[in-house]
């Protein structure tokens, strides 16, 4: 146990390495493997100090996709990667300096000099746990207590997913995301994107239930629900959809639709927008998880594919 | 007999993490990408495999053990995988053998 100290020691001397690392990288593809790295270890982190909803988060979103979107960006954007030697301008990193000093003083405060008690809502959290038939705080929070903000948080991943269509020539519209892909030579990424995705399948579909009394969630769930997607989309055994195709359209959809039926629902069965039965509440819950799992899978498999670059046909 | 199961679990694991030490001063001191992968690879295997092995004497149930084992394959497909196609593209980048 007295070796604990040196652990998180460690770990935090690591972390803030790499963050330092990540950010005098010269290459933007080595940053970007020094940020999925350093949300690989901020992972760890969370862990530690017993936040292992947000461990799973950060390393799926933090590390996994979002790596996996910095990556494809990278690679696009090669050719017109300024030399090393070129530096932004001299006002450009000034007011990047102050901005960072403010961020950074105004942490330092809030850690330094914390209120006394902390504001804390986690006894409020747990008190309602059996009237809602959850067993996992935060689950609670995401799905019950601030279920509105997970509603629109589908909702601003599908304006970021309208957002990267957007960059997609007009012509191309509702035509097949990203380019051509190139002949699979690569054996071993083809036996791993057959390997995988069952096992996956089965470990997103679990995170998503086990999340009701353990960690997880909707989110990781469908994070690693849509990495099995994504993987048999590289290696090429499976084409992505058109993003035009209506029943594709109707998938993004379902999770926030479910979400407001319910949500309405709940004027007449419980009294208020959003409310759920004394009744049956964890059967309403997952009649919402569903389907928002689905529409999380498909949005950040759709986001990693990119916006449509060739025609239905092709 | 908890005496020799700790003992087997101390000296696994601690042979597991020199394999991982012993990896991360191979890929810091090797030449190329090939060896460094090398390198890489050997840490997976008998790191991971060690450390796992080394721990599940000390798995409370026997679902647990289920899982470290489930951990250590995963780990050997994902890292014999990514292996195998970093070391095509390092081969395809420099065009013949290093």
């Amino acid at each position: 146990m007295t070796l604990l100290p040196l652990y998180y020691g460690l770990l935090a001397l690591l972390v803030i390495g790499v963050a330092w690392w990540t950010l005098v990288a010269r290459e933007t593809m080595a940053a970007v493997i020094g940020f999925i790295a350093y949300g690989m270890l901020l992972g760890l982190v969370w862990a530690g100090i017993a936040s292992v909803d947000v461990a799973l988060t950060e390393a799926a979103i933090g590390g996994g996709v979002t790596g996996v979107l910095l990556l494809r960006a990278a690679a696009r954007l090669r050719p017109t990667e300024p030399a090393p030697h070129e530096k932004p301008g001299l006002v450009f990193r000034v007011l990047v300096g102050i901005f960072c000093a403010i961020v950074t003083i105004g942490l330092a405060v809030v850690v330094l000099f914390p209120t006394d008690p902390a504001p804390s809502l986690a006894i409020a959290a747990a008190e309602h746990l059996p009237a809602l038939e959850l067993g996992n705080p935060v689950t609670a929070v995401l799905i019950a207590y601030r279920a509105l903000d997970t509603m629109l948080e589908k909702v601003v991943l599908l304006l970021a997913l309208i957002g990267v269509w957007s960059l997609g020539p007009d012509r191309n519209w509702g035509g097949l995301p990203g380019r051509a892909p190139a002949v699979v030579t690569d054996s071993a990424l083809t036996f791993l994107a057959k390997l995988l995705p069952p096992i996956g399948i089965v470990f997103g579909v679990y995170l998503l239930w086990t999340s009701a009394d353990n960690p997880g969630g909707a989110f990781q769930g469908g994070t690693v629900l849509a990495a099995m997607w994504i993987l048999a989309m590289m290696a090429g055994l499976r084409a992505p959809p058109a993003i035009g195709s209506r029943a594709l359209r109707l998938l993004l959809l379902s999770g926030t639709i479910t979400f407001i039926v319910v949500g309405f629902a709940g004027f007449l069965i419980a009294g208020g927008f959003l409310s759920y039965p004394a009744a049956f509440p964890k059967a309403l819950i997952l009649l919402i998880e569903i389907p928002m799992t689905l529409t999380i899978a498909v949005t950040l498999g759709l986001l990693v594919s990119g916006p449509a670059e060739r025609d239905k046909t092709s | 007999m908890t005496l020799l199961l700790d003992a087997f679990t101390i000296v696994a694991v601690s042979a597991g993490t020199f394999f991982f030490v012993a990896g991360t001063v191979g890929l810091l001191r090797f030449p190329d990408t090939l060896s460094r992968l090398h390198a890489l690879t050997k840490a997976d295997n008998l790191g991971v495999g060690l450390i796992v092995l080394g721990l599940l004497p000390q798995a409370t149930s026997l679902g647990m053990g289920i899982r470290l084992i489930g951990v250590w394959l995963l780990v050997q497909l994902a890292g014999a995988t990514v292996s195998q196609l970093l070391a095509r593209a390092a081969a395809r980048r420099n065009g013949a053998r290093t």
